[in-house]
């Protein structure tokens, strides 16, 4: 009856001396799935690309990659150190962001400057923005964009692949930045699939990329929702607009974002809906940058953009409550009839 | 009425609302249930049910039969207590649970002669209204856990209800009571679906059972054959199937409308054991006095579905299953939406339908950290809510937004809590939410 009496202090149930018995409401048990699993199979997911990343590119990819990922994860241990908050480098999320923006940088990148991609990418846009969960934009995404327009040049040094195809010459390495400008050859789809062209680390190989979607398809750590949206758009538009569809869909960071960067969990929209707007969204964009815009890639600045838009994707799409449809079709008739007398 | 259809409709994995894989843990599934000997005392708190609690209508030291009238109460909604044990009243004193709740509770010295009250006898039931007469005085309640008095929630116009739903999904991991019942007392469970149907007027009855019960399926529906009212769905084993609202949207399509009942939308849903009870009692006379709990966990040594009289205190279950000496956790109820209890001098009342106990090396909830915004509340929400965001409308107390999120439409299933990757306390704070919308409520209301 001790635990009925007034204390002094407030009794800490969960400690065995106070009492044998643990107080705690319901549910008592939990998935076991946890931020550093989810994360880590993000991982898991990029390994295929990842390997795909070494043999094209040789040891100048493991350099980068492992650049990246220290850093990233350096910078996060050091803000934690730094500012006495519990260290966070254990969810993996560091090594996630460290991963994908060397995947954004071609292989000749100086390392330093990967360094400052990381930077930008942990300390501007995820802790300044209160840690993970919080930021607004993808930080790799960022940290690719900020190297972009700092380093153009270097950003833009592809080396072809090391893997010698007989028709390697039919790629004009320097002057375009990806396949995408180069016209499409019959057994082109063959050397994108496998990424055996110039790029950056992690966008050439789409089919490395697409075994990876499978696996977090199947743990579930994303939905279709994003990945297809996204997809879809850009094949239809390139339909439409009489492209190479298959050529638009595997080159360039298309699959890359689609599947691991316009995903990203704090900056998409929360319901499924929300998802597929964003997707659509993403896909739109991409393909007026790639048609009519200056640059061959559009497929970071469409994410940004998106990124931004998604605080107003997720008024527009709430999911409707089981028993609440009547009041939110009545919400939404008084919005409208609002707008009609203004 | 179109999604009803004959033995076609009975295919369950085209549900709506699917939920989420939990592991069913359900051990004591296959065994008999067994029956503990008495106690060496019955506690019988006065709020065993939704409503006004009772008043003893018995002294201390007074002599006590089975079926004998232990606590009345003449409010409107309420449900009588009877005597599960012969013996002699010991005391009336206050029972504390671990929620900070009192309750006056009589104590009962059982003598083990277990002598029946002459007031119980075989009810005579005419029609409607002398079916909810004799209910009243069963003591039979919700017996799926919500404890809401079985007569009170078919007093009303049933003219416009179309299905009597008997919910047998069990979805809670553990818990096999209900399974037991289907199993062992088939024929009470008719028995109860009949005489409901038989007087009610209402024209069907659907036993919705999740179909990892393979067995009781089977039995339910060749029981069931003779008559075309009742008929067998299937259910996906998927958590939380068993919750009123999820049953009712899947079974019939239909929604309950924010602050509605069931019974706005032509539906009544009665758990499956409280229908075998009510065939029980209009067979034998005899007053709810007995409740089958599933006794499990890694310190309990001897799981089994026992079978207890109400009142038992839950130090006596655990000491008869072989409780392993000072278990870490004990929960009355399953796993998913029980109760912790640090106190075990507490009695098991009429609606509780599990007990678990764990040692150290029990369930443990991992720490909390940071929201990735992973959305999978809001994907798994049964009810389509957004739990987190109702956490965050709750931390800052915006019942404005609260009230935009219809937070009060949870039905506090925890699958939110448990899909959670960062461990918040998702469910927790919906439930402070809802007390904090009733309370602006009732504000509200006194202002106008």
């Amino acid at each position: 009856m001790a635990l009925f009496k007034r204390h002094e202090e407030p009794v800490n149930l969960d400690n065995p001396a106070n009492n044998p018995l643990v107080l705690r409401p319901a549910p008592q048990i939990s998935s076991a799935v946890t931020t550093h699993i989810i994360m880590r199979d993000v991982l898991v997911a990029l390994a295929p690309a990842t390997v795909m990343a070494l043999v094209n590119f040789g040891w100048h990819a493991a350099l980068v990659i492992a650049t990246s990922i220290a850093s990233c994860v350096g910078f996060e241990y050091l803000w934690c150190r730094l500012r006495k908050t519990p260290q966070t480098i254990g969810d993996l999320s560091a090594a996630v962001t460290g991963l994908l923006l060397a995947f954004n940088v071609p292989s000749t990148l100086p390392l330093y400057m990967v360094v400052i991609g990381a930077f930008v990418a942990i300390i501007m846009t995820k802790e300044l923005f209160g840690g993970i969960g919080k930021n607004f934009a993808n930080p790799a995404i960022v940290g690719r964009i900020f190297l972009a327009v700092a380093f153009p040049v270097a950003m833009t040094n592809f080396v072809p692949s090391s893997v010698l195809l007989p028709e390697q010459a039919a790629f004009d390495l320097v002057s375009s930045a990806t396949p995408l400008a180069a016209s499409a050859q019959p057994h082109s789809y063959l050397r994108l699939l496998l990424g055996i062209h110039a790029g950056v680390l992690g966008e050439t190989s789409a089919a490395a990329l697409l075994l990876g979607m499978v696996f977090l398809l199947y743990r579930p750590v994303i939905t279709w929702h994003i990945p297809v949206a996204y997809m879809g758009t850009v094949a239809v538009l390139s339909l439409l607009a009489g492209k190479d569809v298959v050529a638009q869909l595997l080159s360039g960071g298309l699959v890359l974002g689609a599947i691991y960067m316009a995903t990203d969990y704090s900056t998409c929209p929360a319901t499924k809906r929300g998802k597929l707007v964003f997707g659509i969204g993403c896909g739109l964009i991409t393909c007026l940058i790639r048609f009519f815009g200056n640059l061959n890639e559009g497929v970071a600045y469409s994410i940004l953009f998106m990124n931004l838009l998604v605080p107003y994707i997720d008024q527009l799409t709430p999911n409707i409550p089981v028993g609440g449809e009547a009041i939110m079709a009545e919400r939404r008739r008084a919005k409208r009839g609002g707008k009609a007398h203004e | 009425m179109e999604r009803f259809g004959g033995g076609a409709l009975a295919r369950s994995r085209s549900v709506e609302l699917k939920g989420i894989h939990i592991p069913h843990n359900k051990a004591t599934a296959e065994q008999e249930t067994t029956v503990m000997p008495l106690p060496s005392k019955v506690m019988l708190p006065m709020q065993q049910h939704v409503g006004a609690p009772c008043v003893p209508q018995v002294k201390r030291r007074q002599h006590v039969e089975v079926g004998q009238l232990i606590g009345h109460s003449d409010a409107r909604l309420t449900c009588d207590i009877y005597s599960p044990v012969s013996g002699i009243v010991k005391e009336i004193r206050q029972v504390h649970y671990s929620n900070g709740w009192s309750d006056e509770a009589v104590v009962i010295e059982p003598d083990g002669e277990q002598v029946v009250h002459e007031s119980v006898r075989k009810p005579e039931v005419t029609d409607f209204a002398s079916l909810v007469e004799a209910l009243k005085h069963s003591g039979i309640v919700g017996l799926g856990g919500a404890g809401f008095p079985a007569w009170a929630k078919m007093n009303t116009d049933l003219s416009s209800i179309d299905t009597w739903l008997v919910n047998g999904a069990e979805c809670e991991p553990y818990l096999s009571t209900d399974y037991r019942e289907m199993v062992e007392h088939a024929d009470t469970v008719l028995e109860g679906i009949k005489a409901c149907l038989d007087f009610s007027g209402v024209p069907r009855s659907l036993i919705c059972i999740e179909d990892n019960k393979p067995r009781a399926i089977e039995l339910l529906r060749q029981m069931a054959a003779d008559d075309p009212r009742i008929d067998v769905f299937e259910l996906p084993a998927r958590y939380p199937q068993g919750a009123s609202r999820v049953i009712l949207r899947n079974v019939t399509g239909r929604s309950v409308p924010r602050g509605g009942h069931l019974t706005d939308v032509g539906a009544l849903l009665y758990n499956v054991t409280t229908m075998s009870e009510i065939g029980r009692y209009l067979r034998t006379g005899m007053p709810l006095t007995k409740r089958r709990l599933t006794v499990m966990g890694d310190a309990i040594a001897r799981p089994q579905n026992l079978e207890v009289v109400v009142g038992t205190p839950i130090s006596e279950i655990l000491e008869y299953c072989g409780c392993a000496p000072g278990p870490r956790k004990v929960i009355i109820g399953g796993p998913m939406m029980g109760t912790t209890q640090v106190e075990l001098d507490v009695p098991i009342v009429r609606q509780n339908c599990g007990l678990l106990a764990f040692g150290v090396n029990g369930p443990v909830v991992p720490r909390q950290t940071a929201c990735i915004k992973c959305s999978r509340c809001i994907d798994h929400c049964p009810i389509r809510l957004s739990p987190i965001e109702i956490h965050k409308a709750y931390i800052n107390r915006d019942t404005a937004r609260l009230d935009e999120l219809m937070a009060d439409l949870c039905v506090e299933c925890g699958t939110c809590s448990y899909v959670c990757p960062s461990k918040q306390p998702l469910v927790q704070s919906t439930h402070l939410a809802r007390a904090l919308l009733r309370a602006e409520q009732r504000k509200a209301k006194g202002r106008r």
